[in-house]
């Protein structure tokens, strides 16, 4: 194959990694999900950066092998490489504006935008730091927790008092 | 998990892997304990919610068994599930089986903020793997401490029984709670290099500082406590069966994989 210019490369690696979905929330791409740290190119290695959503996360290695395959499908002189990493720390910042969209119109309310969630919460009541989430399905905010924690590890469980419908919020970390 | 582990000298090194060793236990116990609410918990929110905790701690002891591993050469899952129980080195707290709901509410009560006092320091530590863990822990453990907290207000608030379920749990863990900030061998080492950026005692203040006007309030005066110079290295018969629970697989089926 014709050696192709780093920078194009990477620009086709980018594409291909906003092809392939999360294994949990099919609806949106690595890409929108912010889980890409970076993508570089040398002459022997193309080599990507997962940052997990959360430190414990079982789908990282469906991700990485999922990462490997395809990337490895386009045909590129290099080797792929797939590195996970907490530098920079993902946070629920890095969703895009497509990426939140996505998950709004798959039942999933966007994480809260703003400061993530203070450490020094000791005396602090969930209810009270934990703000209204809107729901994805009739756009109210007439909604509550129900429970912080929910079916994985960065979901949480809210019900809409106008609509009647229970459903999850990514959360913010 | 990434990069080639920094140069340290044996020394520093020994001290950072018996850091690194006491943490990840801490996390893998409890998130052990935890699991076994799976359930059978009081309310089906709190099956979620406490199966959901058991597999971030876990994921946090992976996490820094792998650190370990890069450090010292040895494979993270034989260092989880190929070790005796007597070479755990998870603080007392942490040996005995999961009670009553209200003392499974006390412990994780007193966990969490230690928890907290130690990773806001780890996170600021100079071995860069550690803090960028440390700090990414961090996010993820404020909701543990908001649910602690939370369940710890309900049962306080709630009626008599369970106020004093919770009050005999408290006076019960209080003095084994401590064993969190108990000395780890090299610290001296630790602390001049920068990779402790905070001595264990003074961490220990701080913790104190922070729940003696949260639990005083509920469970009355709470006792000075001599630190156990040993409070990371005595197990019990209840760990004995988890650490037979946990390492039931990887007994039966010897180098069994997820």
């Amino acid at each position: 194959m014709v050696a192709e210019r780093g920078e194009l490369t990477e620009l086709r690696i980018w594409e291909e990694l906003g092809r392939i979905s999360d294994p949990e929330i099919p609806a949106i791409s690595l890409v929108d999900l912010g889980v890409i740290g970076s993508v570089s190119v040398d002459s022997e290695r193309a080599r990507v950066e997962l940052l997990p959503t959360f430190v414990g996360c079982p789908a990282i290695e469906v991700m990485r092998s999922e990462v490997v395959e395809r990337i490895g499908q386009l045909g590129l002189s290099s080797r792929v490489e797939v590195d996970i990493t907490f530098d920079p720390p993902w946070t629920s910042e890095r969703i895009t504006p497509a990426g939140r969209e996505q998950l709004r119109r798959s039942g999933f309310a966007p994480p809260h935008l703003g400061p993530s969630v203070p450490s020094e919460a000791a005396g602090l009541d969930e209810l009270a730091i934990l703000p209204i989430a809107e729901c994805p399905y009739c756009g109210s905010r007439n909604t509550a927790l129900e429970n912080p924690f929910g079916p994985t590890l960065c979901r949480a469980i809210y019900h809409c008092a106008d609509c009647r419908q229970p459903f999850e919020q990514m959360k913010r970390v | 998990m990434t990069g080639a582990p920094p140069t340290l000298d044996a020394a520093t090194r020994t001290a950072l892997a018996g850091l690194l060793l006491s943490v990840a236990d801490d996390e893998f116990v409890i998130g052990f304990w935890d699991s076994e609410w799976t359930g059978i918990a009081p309310m089906l929110e709190e099956d979620v919610a406490t199966s959901s905790i058991a597999q971030d701690e876990i994921g946090h002891a992976r996490a820094l068994y792998e650190l370990l591993a890069d450090l010292t050469g040895a494979d993270a899952d034989a260092i989880a599930f190929g070790r005796d129980a007597d070479a755990f080195r998870h603080a007392a707290l942490l040996n005995h089986a999961r009670g009553d709901w209200a003392f499974s509410v006390a412990r994780r009560y007193l966990y969490e903020t230690a928890d907290a006092v130690r990773l806001e320091v780890l996170a600021r530590s100079t071995h860069e793997p550690l803090a960028l863990l440390a700090g990414k822990m961090r996010r993820e453990e404020t909701y543990h401490l908001l649910h602690a907290n939370a369940w710890l207000r309900r049962l306080a608030d709630g009626a008599p029984e369970g106020r004093e379920r919770l009050v005999t749990s408290i006076r019960t863990l209080w003095p084994e709670a401590h064993a969190v900030f108990a000395p780890v061998s090299g610290e001296d080492t630790l602390l001049s290099s920068g990779i402790l950026p905070e001595p264990l005692a003074a961490q220990r203040g701080a913790w104190e500082g922070q729940v003696r006007p949260m639990l005083e309030p509920i469970a009355g005066s709470l006792p000075e406590i001599a630190l156990d110079p040993a409070g990371r290295e005595r197990r019990t018969d209840d760990f004995r069966w988890l650490h037979g629970e946990f390492t039931m697989v990887s007994a039966s089926e010897e180098g069994a994989v997820w």
